[in-house]
C-alpha cells in the first residue's frame, strides 16, 4: 500500500519519552514547528517506569564540579569530560525548570524539593517525587507538550531514515524519515527541514531478564547504525542489582537510599561481610553491587540458588509510604510479598544501555540533520557504569540542547568529534563467525548502501525521503506475503544466548559462542515472515520489524565485549580482570560498513574546561 | 513449542480462476493463500492437544478484525496455556500469541502497572493485564477489550476519545507566576502534595471510563479521568486563584462533575488506587464554594 502521502516539519522527533517531549519543547521555544513520531502514546513511554530520582547539584554544600567529579569516577574513567560537564552544569537549572512546569517532586518542610543519596554520589544530590520520579516527569512534560500544541504521530512506528547516500557516512545528511502507522498500515515520509532527532530509548529487549519494557527495541540505535552512523561503547550494559526475579520490574535504588540492607540466604549483609564495598556497602555503585550479588549465589549463599534479600522493614511503614510507597505496591502484584512484613526477593537484570549512537555535546551524530538524545545516545557521559539517578538529567539536558541545536541556534564548536575522522585507531578483530549482512525484505537497507556501488549519489531531500518510502513499502509487502519463520522464535533465541553469554560476568568463549548462534539467528531472520495479513494493527509485522534491530544490535554489544579484554565498570571479562588504562582508555566503535561491522576505537577526552579528570583506582 | 510453518510453494497461477469483471493481482492471489493457511493452521493449533497432563488455564478470548475475512464477524477464540505460579494475563496471552496465533492483537510494553496500555475486561471486570495474576480467577478466563470503546482489532480499542477528553480540561501546569530565579522553586507544602499526590498517579489507562455508566450514556461527560486531571491542577497551590477559578469553569459545565452520580465503579477499578469519586466529590464542593463566591 504505497502512499502519497508526505508530512513535513522544520525539526522531526522520533519518540516521545524524557528525551523526545524535552527535545520537542525546546525546538519549539527556538522557533521551529516540530513533530513528534512515536511508536507508543507518549506517556506509554518507558521513562514512566523510572523511579529514583534526578541528580542536580541544586543545595549549599554541592557543586555541579562534585557531580561532575562523581560522575567521570563512576564512569570508570570511560566517560568524556565535555558531555559530563555539560551534564552536571545544566542539570540544576533544568530539574527546576521541571519545578516550574509543576512537577509533582517529593518536598522538605520548607517546600523546597527533597534530595536523598544515591548510590556512588558524595551528596545526597538526588531529586525525587516518590519512587515514581519518571512517571511525574514524563507525564509532567507531556503536558507541557500538549499546552504548546506541539504535534504528535502518535502509534507510528518509525522504519527507517532518510539519508543521502554519499560514500563517506561523514559526508551524509538527513532529512526525514519513514512512518507506518500502526493503526491503519499506512507507510509515509516525514521530511524534516532542519532536522530529525533521535529519542527512542533503551534496548533492553536484546536480554530476556530485563526491566526494559516490551517496545524497548532499539530501533533509532539501528537505524541510525545502518545508516552509517556509529554504535559508541555498546559492550557496557547496566545490569541494576535490584530486580524481581519472576519479571525483572525495577526495585528502585531508593531503597537503598533510605537505608535498605541486602541479605543473603544465610542472613548475612554481604556488601560488608564479604568485603565487596567496605565503606559504602549497599550503595556502591551498580556494578559492584550486581557482581556481589550473582558471587554470593554463585558460591551457594543465594535463596533458591537465585536472588538474594532486600530489606527495608526497619525504615519503618512512615518513612516507606513517604518515599517508597510505589516500591509496596509492585512487590505485592508482581512477586506477592508485603515489603512492610517480609524482604523483597531481587537479583540482577538488564537495565540501561551505556552505549549507542555516538553523538557529540550537542547530540549531533557525524551524519549532518541527525541528532540522538536520551538512552539511545551515547554522549558520553556514563562510559562504563552509569550512576543512578543520573539518567533522568541526562534525558532533559541533552534532549535541551539537542532541540535548540537543530532548530538552528547557534553553539560553540564541540569537543567531541563525531564520525570515523581524525583521532582513531582500526581494531584488530577476528570473529568466529562472518557478521552483519543483510535484512529481510531488503537489499539495500538504507539510502546510503547505494552509491558504493559505483552509483550517483542522490541529494536532493525530496527523492531521498521518496526511495526511502519505496524501500519500506517493498519490504512490508515481501514480509506480508511471505510465510515463514515466526519472529517470536528468533527474538527468543537471541534473548537466551545474550542472557547466558553476555551478562554481568563475561569470558572469551562465551562470547564467541554468543557470536555464533547470532548469526544463526540471522540467517533464521532471513526466512521470517509474518502470518497476520491484516493491515489494521499487525503487531506481529511491528515486532517482526524490531527483531531485525534486535539483531544487530545484539551483535555489536557481544563484538565490542569479545575485543574489550579488560574489566571496567558493567564490563568484567574472567580473562583479565583488572582496569587495563594503559590499552583500554578509550571508546568502541562499531560501523555498519556495507554489510560489514567495522570495529573502531578513539580515546577517552579526560580534559574538561578547567582540568583534567586522572583515572584513579574506583573504590567504594 | 516450534511454530515451524509448512514450507508451501507458490504455485497460485494454477488455481487462479478467471475473474470475469476483473482479474486478481497476483498479490491478492497471495494473501489469500496465505489467510488459508493462517486459518488452517489456527485450526490444526485448536486441535492438537500439546498441554495434556500439565497444569493449565483456559482463555476464551475476543477477536475481531475488519481487514481480515473470516475475523471480521466478532467471535471467541479459545487458548490454552500452561500455568504457573505468579503468572499474569498478560503473561498467558503473549504465551498464546507467541506459541499459538501471531495475530492474537492487544497493546501492551511496560508490564509493570505504569504504562497504562493494556487495560482489558478480564472476567467481567475492567483491569490491567500485566498486573492481574491468573490466580486470583476463575477458569476460563475471559478476556475482552474494554467496554465502551470503538474495537479496532481484537483487544486494541481506539482511545482517541480518551485522550480528547484529557485535553478538554487544560491538562497542564499553568501558574500564574514563576520566582525570577530559574534556579528557585516554586515552593509547594507537604500537606498540598499529600492532596494532589494520588491525583498525579493516573497512567491514562481508561478502566475508570469504561467502567463508568454515566460516560457510557453521555458521550460528551468528561468522565473520572479527565476531572481526576482537573482536581490535580485545580487544588494545587501553586497556580493561583485565578487560574483556579477557570478550571472550576471548565468542570461545571453541563457535561462536568454534576453528571457524575458517585456510583464509585471508577474507583473500584483504577489499578493506581486513586480515590477518583472523592476527587470528583471534592471538586463539587469546590465549584459550589465558587459559586457562592458570585452570589
Amino acid at each position: 500500500m504505497a502512499s502519497n502521502t508526505t508530512y513535513e516539519h522544520d525539526v522531526i522527533v522520533v519518540g516521545a519519552g524524557g528525551a523526545g517531549l524535552r527535545a520537542a519543547i525546546a525546538a519549539q521555544e527556538a522557533g521551529a514547528d516540530v513533530a513528534i513520531v512515536s511508536k507508543l502514546h507518549p506517556v506509554r513511554s518507558h521513562t514512566g517506569a523510572a523511579e529514583g530520582g534526578i541528580n542536580a547539584a541544586i543545595r549549599d554544600g554541592d557543586s555541579w564540579e562534585d557531580h561532575a567529579y562523581d560522575t567521570m569516577k563512576g564512569s570508570d574513567y570511560l566517560g568524556d569530560a565535555p558531555a559530563i560537564e555539560a551534564l552536571c552544569r545544566e542539570s540544576p537549572k533544568e530539574t527546576i525548570q521541571l519545578e516550574h512546569w509543576g512537577m509533582a517532586f517529593s518536598r522538605e518542610e520548607d517546600g523546597t524539593v527533597s534530595q536523598r543519596p544515591f548510590g556512588g554520589l558524595s551528596f545526597p544530590r538526588t531529586t525525587y517525587a516518590g519512587a515514581e520520579t519518571g512517571h511525574q516527569l514524563l507525564h509532567t512534560m507531556y503536558e507541557q507538550v500538549v499546552k504548546r500544541g506541539i504535534e504528535v504521530y502518535d502509534e507510528w512506528h518509525v522504519m527507517n531514515l532518510a539519508v543521502t547516500d554519499e560514500d563517506d557516512p561523514t559526508d551524509r545528511s538527513c532529512h526525514g524519515v519513514v512512518g507506518y502507522e500502526i493503526r491503519s498500515g499506512e507507510i509515509a515520509g516525514f521530511r524534516a527541514r532542519d532536522g530529525v532527532i533521535l529519542a527512542t530509548g533503551g534496548m533492553g529487549q536484546v536480554f530476556d531478564h530485563t526491566t526494559n519494557a516490551v517496545a524497548n527495541t532499539g530501533d533509532g540505535v539501528a537505524m541510525a547504525y545502518r545508516a552509517g552512523v556509529p554504535m559508541e561503547d555498546m559492550e557496557f550494559i547496566q545490569f541494576h542489582p535490584t530486580t524481581l526475579p519472576s519479571t525483572g520490574v525495577l526495585i528502585s535504588e531508593g531503597v537503598r537510599g533510605e537505608g535498605g540492607i541486602l541479605y543473603n540466604g544465610e542472613g548475612e549483609r554481604f556488601m560488608f561481610e564479604h568485603g565487596y564495598a567496605n565503606n559504602d556497602g549497599e550503595l556502591a555503585s551498580r556494578d559492584v553491587v550486581a557482581r556481589a550479588e550473582l558471587t554470593e549465589v554463585n558460591e551457594g549463599r543465594g535463596i533458591e540458588d537465585e536472588y538474594v534479600h532486600l530489606d527495608m522493614r526497619h525504615l519503618g511503614e512512615d518513612r516507606i509510604l513517604d518515599r517508597l510507597e510505589n516500591i509496596l505496591h509492585l512487590a505485592e502484584d508482581f512477586e506477592g510479598v508485603d515489603g512492610l512484613e517480609e524482604p523483597m526477593p531481587v537479583k540482577p537484570g538488564q537495565h540501561y544501555a551505556m552505549g549507542g549512537i555516538e553523538t557529540n555535546e550537542y547530540g549531533q551524530t557525524c551524519v549532518d540533520g541527525l541528532y540522538a538524545v536520551g538512552e539511545c545516545a551515547c554522549a558520553s557521559v556514563h562510559g562504563a557504569n552509569r550512576l543512578g539517578g543520573n539518567a533522568l538529567p541526562e534525558l532533559i539536558v541533552f534532549g535541551k540542547l539537542a532541540g535548540h541545536h537543530a532548530a538552528g541556534e547557534e553553539f560553540e564548536e564541540p569537543e567531541i568529534e563525531t564520525g570515523k575522522r581524525g583521532d582513531y585507531e582500526d581494531a584488530d578483530f577476528e570473529a568466529p563467525v562472518t557478521l552483519g549482512e543483510r535484512a529481510a525484505g531488503a537489499d539495500a537497507e538504507s539510502t546510503a548502501d547505494a552509491a558504493a556501488d559505483g552509483g550517483e549519489a542522490v541529494t536532493d531531500p525530496d527523492a531521498v525521503l521518496e526511495i526511502a518510502v519505496d524501500r519500506e513499502v517493498a519490504q512490508v509487502e515481501e514480509l506480508l506475503e511471505g510465510d515463514g519463520v515466526n519472529h517470536a522464535e528468533i527474538r527468543s533465541a537471541v534473548q537466551e544466548t545474550m542472557t547466558a553469554n553476555v551478562n554481568v560476568f563475561r569470558e572469551e568463549e562465551g562470547l564467541k559462542e554468543a557470536l555464533v548462534d547470532l548469526r544463526e539467528a540471522r540467517d533464521r531472520y532471513d526466512d521470517v515472515g509474518v502470518s497476520d495479513p491484516s493491515r489494521t494493527f499487525n503487531t506481529d509485522l511491528l515486532h517482526t520489524l524490531e527483531t531485525r534491530n534486535i539483531l544487530d544490535i545484539a551483535e555489536a554489544l557481544t563484538m565490542g565485549a569479545l575485543a574489550r579484554n579488560e574489566f571496567r565498570g558493567a564490563h568484567w571479562r574472567k580473562e583479565n580482570q583488572i582496569r587495563d588504562d594503559e590499552n583500554w582508555l578509550k571508546h568502541t566503535l562499531i560501523s555498519w560498513n556495507d554489510g560489514d561491522p567495522d570495529l573502531w576505537y578513539r580515546p577517552v577526552i579526560l580534559e574538561g574546561e578547567n582540568k583534567r579528570y586522572e583515572p584513579k583506582v574506583r573504590s567504594y | 513449542m516450534s511454530t515451524q510453518v509448512p514450507q508451501q510453494t507458490d504455485e497460485t497461477d494454477a488455481e487462479t480462476e478467471p475473474d470475469a469483471e476483473e482479474e486478481p493481482s497476483k498479490g491478492d492471489l497471495r494473501r489469500e493463500k496465505k489467510a488459508e493457511r493462517a486459518a488452517e493452521r489456527e485450526r490444526e493449533a485448536a486441535e492438537a492437544d500439546p498441554l495434556a497432563g500439565e497444569d493449565t488455564r483456559e482463555l476464551k478470548v475476543f477477536r475481531f478484525d475488519p481487514e481480515v475475512e473470516g475475523k471480521q464477524e466478532p467471535r471467541f477464540d479459545e487458548f490454552h496455556v500452561p500455568f504457573e505460579k505468579g503468572m499474569t494475563v498478560l503473561d498467558a496471552l503473549i504465551y498464546a500469541r507467541d506459541t499459538y496465533d501471531s495475530s492474537l492483537t492487544f497493546r501492551h510494553s511496560c508490564r509493570q502497572a505504569v504504562c497504562g496500555s493494556d487495560a482489558m475486561f478480564v472476567n467481567g471486570q475492567q483491569r490491567l493485564a500485566c498486573k492481574t495474576q491468573l490466580s486470583d480467577l476463575s477458569d476460563p478466563v475471559r478476556i475482552e477489550p474494554l467496554p465502551h470503546a470503538d474495537v479496532r482489532k481484537d483487544l486494541v480499542v481506539d482511545m482517541q476519545h480518551f485522550y480528547d477528553q484529557m485535553d478538554a480540561v487544560e491538562p497542564y501546569f499553568d501558574a500564574d507566576e514563576l520566582p525570577e530565579d530559574e534556579l528557585e522553586e516554586q515552593r509547594q507544602s507537604r500537606a498540598n502534595r499529600e492532596t494532589v499526590k494520588m491525583s498525579t498517579r493516573c497512567i491514562w489507562c481508561g478502566a475508570c471510563m469504561s467502567s463508568c455508566n454515566i460516560a457510557a450514556g453521555d458521550n460528551q461527560y468528561l468522565g473520572p479521568a479527565a476531572l481526576n486531571k482537573a482536581y490535580r491542577f485545580a487544588m494545587d497551590e501553586r497556580e493561583g486563584e485565578s487560574r483556579k477559578r477557570e478550571r472550576l469553569e471548565i468542570i461545571e459545565q453541563e457535561h462536568g462533575v454534576w453528571r457524575c452520580q458517585t456510583q464509585f465503579s471508577c474507583t473500584e477499578v483504577c489499578p493506581k488506587d486513586i480515590p477518583l469519586t472523592e476527587h470528583i466529590q471534592e471538586l463539587k464542593r469546590e465549584a459550589v464554594k465558587n459559586n457562592l463566591k458570585f452570589w
